[in-house]
């Protein structure tokens, strides 16, 4: 049993050198090599054809749709995109590939030699560097049945859904990633998160994490300092969620170290990881059976993307997610720190729809950060996924804005909404949390209160004002909270004078 | 007749795990000596003005619109598969990767 080594230890001592690659389902209608159908939950083996099934004689043609999107995020990811490629053919065996083959690009990918600035944390800028981007098909999926919680160990047999088998893939693969140093494990988050928003930007695919629609493995490996060779590294397969990532980078760091502490080697392998306890353990070592005889797909012609097309795809391409957030910045004017921190929240879209709604960036801010990220956070779930609408911001905001609400009453027409009782002006009507404009009742909580409190009432009607708080709190209690307090102190001032 | 394919030939059957017996592999490593004398003969003729031939027919970007098709009835593709349940194909257990 290894000793893992602390992980601040591990990487005062050790160079760590981190490699992703990324593995996105690209939102076509249809799949890769064939027009069956692929979306997301549908019953077992009902988006199949000869071609997904590999049966003989079927011929795959090629997604005009899908070469589109892979040439879409190579030129997002600032690569080449290839005058000329082929598919090839990775020969394996295993029951969800059921070809005996996985369709895929060798030395010939649609996309290459690019790079992508990820914004970390602290608002500082790690640029990765990417080596290729091809594409492929998906494989479908085993069911195992028996043994422990459906795990592949102990089942007593397998069921497979061919379903996800030849929906389109690109698979995204960066250089070795230098010099991150002990924020590796950051990096690694930064760069999926990256990759999924860019996803999303580009129309390509939903890009959700929990379907698996993009799927990560990471590699990982340790040298004595900058500028010694690369280390053995360990590949850590399926790793799918933001937090797993940074938690098996930081496990294999903290794994590795040990290794190499005791005079051992590292082994070049696939890793499992497992979400439950957070740590690795190995699968298959690399053996002869890895060897998969790629060729050239004879079924499939090459792909030549003229020059018009990719220019034609490039002139399409939309704002990308960090040059929207620079022009935002900008826009709305926000301190660094506090567009960090909007960004973090996961409050752009939110942010951005609700100024759309006519709310001022700064206002919007303020909804969004403060008392909503207070209930986002009580509630235990994202911001977005709070049951109010930028445009109930917005109706809120203008009720404030009109002096129907003071902040305070807003505040509560807020809660109402959160609560699921309707649109800002239907809490309003329904609690009947208007400000009382009307200065009749005013006035009379007003002598009510003046008479109630003789002795504040004689001091201010003797020029010291420093007691009227107590009157003005008095005529909120009141009206319940209801009154404008500017309005009510005007009116304490005036009945004052009048005697 | 023995060649230097013989291991050659026994290391791919492995790996596309087909049973080969040794009169098999005999004949597959002289079949597959020959075809290997008969590209480097192709090889010694073809001239560097000779571009090479990357599909037999001079074609590329042969597409398809992204537009479904009827998929295969479910009944009738798991009636081609020696066992089904609950819709799928049954497999026998899976060794070695956990998937």
């Amino acid at each position: 049993m290894t000793t893992l080594v602390d992980y601040d230890d591990a990487v005062r001592r050790y160079d760590p050198v981190l490699g992703i690659e990324v593995h996105v389902e690209l939102g076509t209608r249809t799949k890769m090599f064939d027009g069956a159908e692929q979306s997301f939950g549908a019953p077992p083996n009902t988006q199949i054809t000869p071609v997904s099934l590999g049966l003989p004689g079927a011929l795959p043609v090629l997604n005009r749709t899908a070469v589109e999107y892979a040439i879409r995020i190579g030129l997002a990811l600032n690569c080449q995109i290839a005058q000329w490629c082929r598919f090839a053919r990775k020969n394996y065996f295993y029951p969800d590939i059921p070809k005996n083959y996985q369709t895929s690009q060798y030395d010939e990918p649609i996309a290459f030699e690019g790079w992508v600035d990820v914004e970390l944390e602290d608002g500082t800028t790690f640029r990765v560097e990417i080596e290729r981007a091809h594409m492929e098909e998906d494989a479908g999926k085993n069911v195992h049945v028996g043994g422990e919680g459906g795990r592949i160990h102990g089942a007593d047999y397998s069921l497979v859904d061919y379903n996800r088998a030849g929906v389109p893939l690109v698979e995204i693969v960066t250089k070795p990633i230098l010099g991150a140093g002990e924020r590796v494990p950051e990096v690694a988050r930064a760069y999926v998160q990256t990759l999924r928003d860019m996803f999303r930007a580009l129309g390509v695919s939903e890009a959700r994490m929990e379907r698996g629609n993009v799927r990560a493995d990471v590699n990982v490996s340790l040298r004595a300092d900058a500028s010694a060779p690369l280390g053995t590294r360990t590949e850590t397969k399926n790793v799918n969620s933001f937090r797993s990532i940074e938690r098996a980078v930081r496990y294999e760091v903290s794994r590795q170290a040990g290794v190499l502490d005791a005079g051992g080697t590292v082994t070049q392998e696939t890793r499992h990881w497992h979400e439950d306890n957070g740590t690795t353990s190995p699968g298959r070592i690399k053996s002869d059976a890895d060897d998969y005889r790629y060729f050239p797909e004879p079924d499939l012609v090459p792909v030549e993307p003229s020059r018009e097309w990719v220019e034609q795809i490039r002139a399409s391409l939309p704002e990308l997610p960090a040059a929207r957030r620079r022009r935002l910045h900008d826009e709305w004017g926000y301190a660094d720190a506090e567009m960090r921190d909007v960004v973090n929240a996961g409050a752009l879209d939110l942010i951005e729809a609700t100024v759309t709604a006519g709310v001022t960036p700064a206002a919007a801010r303020k909804w969004w950060m403060g008392e909503l990220a207070r209930t986002a956070k009580e509630r235990e779930v994202e911001l977005e996924a709070l049951p109010i609408t930028p445009a109930q911001i917005g109706a809120l905001q203008q009720l404030v804005d009109a002096g129907t609400l003071t902040d305070k009453l807003a505040r509560q027409v807020l809660e109402g909404v959160l609560a699921g009782e309707g649109d800002p002006e239907q809490v309003v009507a329904a609690r009947g949390l208007a400000v009382v404009s009307d200065d009749g009742p005013l006035l009379e909580a007003i002598d009510a209160a003046l008479a109630a409190q003789p002795d504040i009432a004689a001091k201010i009607r003797g020029g010291n004002m420093g007691p009227v708080g107590a009157i003005i709190g008095a005529v909120m209690k009141a009206t319940r909270g209801q009154a404008d307090a500017a309005r009510v102190r005007e009116l304490v001032m005036q009945r004052v004078a009048e005697g | 007749m023995s060649t230097p394919w013989r291991d050659e030939v026994a290391r791919v059957a492995a790996l596309a795990r087909i049973d080969l017996v040794p009169e098999e592999l005999d004949r597959l490593a002289g079949d597959l000596d020959v075809i290997v004398h008969a590209v480097a003969e192709v090889s010694r003729i073809a001239t560097p003005d000779v571009p090479a031939t990357s599909h037999p027919l001079p074609l590329s970007n042969v597409f398809r619109d992204d537009v479904p098709v009827t998929p295969l009835d479910r009944d009738e593709a798991l009636a081609a598969a020696p066992e089904a349940e609950a819709g799928m194909f049954v497999v026998p257990q899976i060794l070695g990767e956990d998937a």
